[in-house]
């Protein structure tokens, strides 16, 4: 199946994320990579959406929604930074 | 409990206006309460019910741009596709859907952004870039900035007649059929043609189908434009 990009999880991940996920900059869990979720590569299927890193192809996080619940797993990612305007 | 709309949150847009722009695709203008504008390059996600409690979601790039205020997208009818035909041969001023939106802050470009911009479409990957130029030219902006588009034929160019005073080259290309009296490029978009068309040095905005969006970034990257440079966006089907 054809993957599309972290653009498309924008929407769903709105629902669990306060920030705009696609300028999150996620370090990968398996590599080290360092970059925006945006240009993560997004797999939709049945189940739910996965995002794997566009470097070495680990599951970044993922995503499901079934049974009254909606579920995020993200042990792929070791860090998530937002760009912050001082307090 | 707070009254405000959040962009999260699903709310029933109606079709305020429709038209076509190519025989396979068209524009809705659209009626969202407490929309709260938008950046070019966003996108908004749309969900059909349909009678029997079935539902679809699609996401949809806004073509409009800021300036413009309701959102617009153009929707091409894909075959086979399940959601789309209906917004091109089905949907009429009135109809009710829900949307949510905007989403995106990453594949955005504002008018205070002062870098050239290449941006570069395949087939209907023009829509957010087109919301860019419109935005581009609305705020007076001089940014330098050029559109390089893949088309499989003249009837797929979206927007042919505005592109042509949006105020920036454009550059297109025919993959399968150019028009008689064509002289430009009838491929498509390789290394060779990136080589001669793209602005290197500033920022670059990709969208179009996964496979067009990939092909573009890597040759761009192979002729030594910087990976962090590059923006893309991928389209799927329906």
């Amino acid at each position: 199946m054809d993957h599309l990009d972290g653009n498309a999880a924008a929407g769903e991940l709105s629902e669990v994320f306060a920030l705009d996920v696609t300028t999150a900059v996620a370090t990968c869990a398996g590599c080290g990579t360092t970059g925006p979720l945006a240009q993560a590569m997004v797999y939709e299927a049945g189940m739910g959406t996965v995002l794997r890193c566009p470097a070495c192809d680990s599951v970044l996080l993922r995503y499901a929604r079934g049974g009254g619940q909606l579920r995020v797993e993200m042990r792929g990612v070791t860090v998530l930074r937002w760009r912050s305007e001082p307090r | 409990m707070s009254s405000v709309i959040r962009a999260t949150d699903w709310r029933v847009a109606t079709v305020a206006a429709i038209a076509p722009e190519t025989p396979r695709a068209a524009t809705l203008t659209l009626d969202v309460p407490g929309w709260d504008g938008h950046r070019a390059g966003q996108h908004l996600d749309v969900r059909l019910t349909a009678e029997d409690g079935y539902r679809a979601q699609r996401s949809y790039s806004i073509a409009s741009a800021p300036e413009d205020g309701r959102p617009m997208i153009t929707v091409e009818e894909l075959f086979d596709g399940e959601v789309s035909p209906w917004f091109v041969q089905v949907a009429r001023e009135g109809d009710e859907f829900e949307v949510r939106g905007p989403f995106g802050g990453w594949f955005v470009w504002d008018a205070g952004d002062t870098e050239p911009i290449m941006l570069i479409a395949g087939g209907s990957g023009l829509v957010p870039l087109m919301s860019m130029l419109r935005h581009r030219r609305n705020a007076g902006s001089e940014t330098p900035a050029k559109l390089l588009v893949s088309a499989r034929e003249a009837d797929d160019v979206l927007y042919a007649r505005e592109l042509e005073r949006i105020g920036v080259e454009v550059v297109l290309t025919y993959t399968r059929r150019a028009p008689r009296d064509w002289t430009g490029y009838t491929r498509r978009v390789d290394r060779a043609m990136l080589q001669e068309v793209a602005l290197f040095g500033g920022r670059t905005y990709i969208c179009g189908p996964t496979t067009f969006v990939e092909t573009v970034a890597n040759h761009l990257v192979a002729l030594g434009e910087a990976p962090a440079q590059i923006r893309t966006e991928r389209f799927g089907g329906g």
